[in-house]
């Protein structure tokens, strides 16, 4: 089998990280969190980073009115859905062997990707925004606006005394690489026909 | 030039005597924490201690835990004595931890801790301690830092020589430091002499779990048993008590137990009564004797009342007890790192008599035997002996080693501690203590590798130590460098109660072993409520029993009506926090009771029983969270006979 091949087939099998590692983590650092307090981000579900650690990230964004972590979101449904049908999706170009193939199947991970950052920056926004109106402790930012608590999609942000840090994980690491892969892919193959001509 | 020799001989002498004495009474105060001696027992803030030190509280019944070498007070571990800060003692979980054969004693005096070991190295694992008054030994788990288990020893009267560890967690034993009748009876106390008995009790300790039995009791004769120490390497299997009083007087023992040159160390072959109480070799007494065992799954305490005891008459059995004659009144028996020496500190003589285990055996086999007492033989004692430790001081008690072949002992009278080296018996140094040091504690000290570091000295009294606080003045500890030649005073600490004995170990073989929080999910406290939708009120007669939960900032449910004045209602409470350090409190105004102090994922159960109709509050009492002061709540007491139903909500729900 042509090495172009083989690399768009392992560049698609690279996604099925996202099914058994986290592919987000948001953590939480503050002096008397002597160990930081963190959330993992799966394809699938929400995990404590340490055993109940979402519990006591609850407990604490209670007061400012922050809703609870929800124990499921409807994207956990659609989430594995389209990262199976891309991994089905890639193998089978791979099969094919077609190099624009390749391409067009990057481009739809990074349509589809944006889509899903888009997606979460929508449910942070939400999170960080939509608070009770009983909330007991109402701090408002220097314009005199309600103070928002939405987590940095990527990066890191002072929150009050908490610094949240936002990052990919390796379950994303993998799908970039795989991504990556799709595109060596589409070069080698040009390559491999031309040494062939 | 003989006499002239004489002259400078005694001349010498006197000038030691003079030394000694003077050390005693007060020397050097200041100057030992003079220059940069303060550094060495500093710990920058954040930072962790090199060793845990676990100080027994004596008349407390408790046991603080120390950090060294800064001498920080970090927790005092309810053992033997109620506490109302813990709720020990009071709660309904812990109330069975107290108990004993002559109903619940909520005090006691805490004597001498020791810590588990495998294979003759301190192991972490768990802290044994003494109960001397009503006689009893504690376990406490070095997981959780609570009280485990509480087993009371019978047959026995002031549980002195007691708990020292074998060098694989075998056994632990309690010695009694009164004889009395046994089976106790109504007899004149004049007929002591050959009538009264003295129990050393051996206690398994299950390997895995901890848990105590007391497996079997020698009968010796009616001396006073003082301390005791195991064997280590070669005389692993032999136990040793220090005895006093085998003159057996029953009054004025200051003079009548102060008459024998010398009175004995019992060494107990406890491996060949092992092997007697597998062939049934000994006789079964009846008796009465609580056992209190705490359940961390269940968070709650048992008693069990045990009835039965294995008895062995060591007169009847050559091979298993030996004296060891010691001068005057032996009060340490202290036994070196390489198990070849044990230490008797003649409290009423000037010298330390250090036997050879070696010479022991010896003398054993080729029956160098001095008489015998009730039956059991009496060692030559100048076939025994391997050395004397000359005017080293004056009331030597306690010996503890380095690791690196030197001993240090605690002087009583010149208030002091004295350097020496093992088998060339010369004394190497000397330092005076403020003021009166009892025991003196190096971590690992009971073990077969000391770590030769830091030495901590208890001492009974202070006087003008500290700031004055009235006639009740603290105790102290004090803490010497000696990792060099010269031990070098580096700090004073006060202590909670009186600082009787430690143990001590590295903080590595503790820290990483530590519970942070108890997981709900294995909470099997029968009234536990493992979520607030697991809250509810029930009444069963006049019985009402609460299941509450607590969690930042509220209780649930946290308004309560339907209770009515005569009912006793249990506050079943449980902690629903999954982090550490998130512990919360709750008290109710008048309850006749103390607070609770719930660990994240525990419960626990207070009483109360209302008196007056009215509405009455409670609330948290661990400064918990921003919103402490607003976690509170009320209950609703009617007349006895009114039909308010029974509600409880939170929020209106």
């Amino acid at each position: 089998m042509k090495k172009s091949k083989i690399y768009m087939i392992v560049g698609a099998l690279l996604l099925t990280g996202l099914f058994f590692l986290p592919m987000w983590n948001i953590t939480l650092e503050a002096p008397q969190y002597p160990d930081p307090i963190g959330m993992n981000i799966h394809i699938n579900k929400f995990e404590d980073a340490h055993p109940n650690d979402i519990k006591n990230i609850n407990i604490m964004n209670h007061y400012v009115g922050m809703k609870d972590i929800p124990e499921s979101i409807p994207e956990f449904e659609l989430f594995p859905l389209f990262a199976g049908g891309m991994i089905v999706l890639g193998v089978v170009i791979g099969l094919i062997g077609k190099r624009k193939l390749y391409l067009a199947w990057f481009a739809l991970m990074v349509i589809l990707g944006s889509i899903a950052m888009y997606d979460f920056y929508l449910w942070e926004y939400e999170y960080g925004h939509d608070l009770k109106e009983t909330a007991a402790i109402k701090f408002t930012d220097k314009d005199g606006e309600p103070m928002a608590y939405q987590p940095p999609l990527i990066g890191n942000k002072m929150i009050l005394n908490f610094k949240a840090l936002s990052w990919p994980r390796s379950g994303a690491y993998m799908m970039f690489l795989g991504m990556a892969l799709s595109v060596v892919a589409f070069y080698r193959d040009k390559k491999e026909v031309a040494a062939n001509e | 030039m003989k006499i002239y020799n004489k002259i400078v001989g005694y001349l010498l002498t006197l000038s030691l005597l003079v030394l000694a004495v003077s050390c005693g009474q007060g020397g050097n105060k200041a100057g030992a924490l003079g220059g940069n001696m303060a550094e060495k027992s500093f710990v920058p803030p954040g930072e962790h201690d090199e060793f845990y030190a676990f100080i027994s509280g004596g008349f407390s019944g408790q046991l603080a835990v120390y950090g060294l070498p800064s001498g920080r007070l970090f927790k005092v571990i309810p053992v033997f004595s109620v506490d109302a800060e813990k709720a020990y003692g009071f709660n309904e979980e812990t109330k069975p931890m107290l108990n004993t054969s002559f109903g619940p004693v909520p005090w006691d005096d805490s004597h001498h801790p020791d810590l588990s070991q495998t294979n003759g190295k301190v192991d972490g694992r768990w802290c044994f301690i003494n109960g001397n008054n009503t006689p009893r030994i504690a376990r406490i788990n070095l997981s959780t830092f609570e009280t485990e288990e509480i087993i009371e020893i019978p047959n026995s009267a002031g549980n002195h020589s007691s708990s020292f560890v074998t060098e694989n967690t075998e056994y632990v034993v309690a010695g009694t430091r009164f004889s009395v009748p046994v089976p106790q009876r109504d007899m004149p106390i004049e007929e002591y002499k050959g009538n009264f008995k003295g129990a050393l009790s051996f206690l398994k300790v299950d390997s895995e779990t901890g848990r105590m039995n007391l497996e079997f009791q020698v009968m010796m004769p009616g001396f006073n048993f003082d301390l005791a120490h195991p064997g280590r390497k070669k005389s692993h299997g032999w136990m040793f008590f220090s005895t006093y009083n085998t003159e057996e007087a029953n009054s004025l023992l200051e003079v009548n137990a102060s008459q024998n040159d010398k009175d004995f160390i019992a060494a107990i072959n406890w491996k060949k009564a092992e092997e007697l109480i597998a062939s049934g070799e000994f006789e079964t007494m009846e008796t009465e004797y609580a056992h209190n065992v705490y359940d961390e799954s269940t968070h709650m305490a048992t008693t069990t009342m045990k009835k039965e005891v294995k008895i062995i008459d060591p007169s009847k059995y050559p091979g298993l007890v030996y004296f060891l004659p010691t001068p005057k009144s032996p009060h340490g028996c202290d036994v070196d790192p390489s198990g070849e020496y044990i230490i008797g500190s003649g409290k009423l003589a000037a010298a330390m008599t250090a036997h050879s285990f070696t010479k022991m055996l010896d003398a054993i086999e080729n029956e160098k035997f001095d008489g015998e007492a009730y039956g059991i033989p009496i060692l030559n004692y100048d076939d025994i002996v391997a050395g004397v430790v000359q005017q080293a001081g004056l009331g030597p008690l306690h010996t503890e080693f380095d690791g690196r072949g030197n001993a240090y002992t605690t002087f009583f009278i010149s208030s002091e501690v004295v350097k020496w080296k093992l088998g060339t018996w010369e004394v190497l140094d000397r330092a005076p203590t403020y003021y009166s040091v009892g025991h003196l504690m190096i971590p690992g000290g009971n073990s077969q590798e000391p770590f030769g570091k830091y030495l901590v000295a208890m001492n009974k009294i202070t006087k003008d130590r500290y700031l004055p606080t009235g006639p009740e003045l603290t105790q102290s500890a004090q803490l010497y460098d000696i990792s060099g030649d010269k031990m070098e005073l580096i700090l004073d600490f006060p202590t909670v109660g009186e600082p009787h004995y430690a143990a001590g170990a590295p903080a590595d073989l503790i820290k990483p072993n530590q519970t942070r929080i108890y997981k709900l999910e294995e909470n099997n406290h029968p009234y536990a409520a493992k979520s607030e939708k697991e809250t509810k009120v029930v009444r069963d007669g006049s019985e009402v029993h609460i299941y509450m939960t607590t969690i930042r900032s509220h209780f649930a449910p946290d308004n309560i009506e339907g209770i009515k004045v005569g009912d006793k209602v249990y506050f079943h409470v449980t902690n629903l926090e999954q982090d550490f350090d998130v512990p919360h409190g709750v008290s109710m105004i008048g309850a006749n009771t103390s607070e609770l102090l719930i660990m994240p994922g525990q419960t626990e159960t207070f009483t109360w029983e209302p008196k007056k109709e009215g509405v009455w509050p409670f609330y948290c009492t661990d400064f918990c969270s921003a919103l402490h002061q607003e976690m509170q709540g009320y209950v609703r007491v009617s007349a006895r006979n009114s039909n308010v139903p029974l509600k409880w909500t939170l929020d209106g729900e």
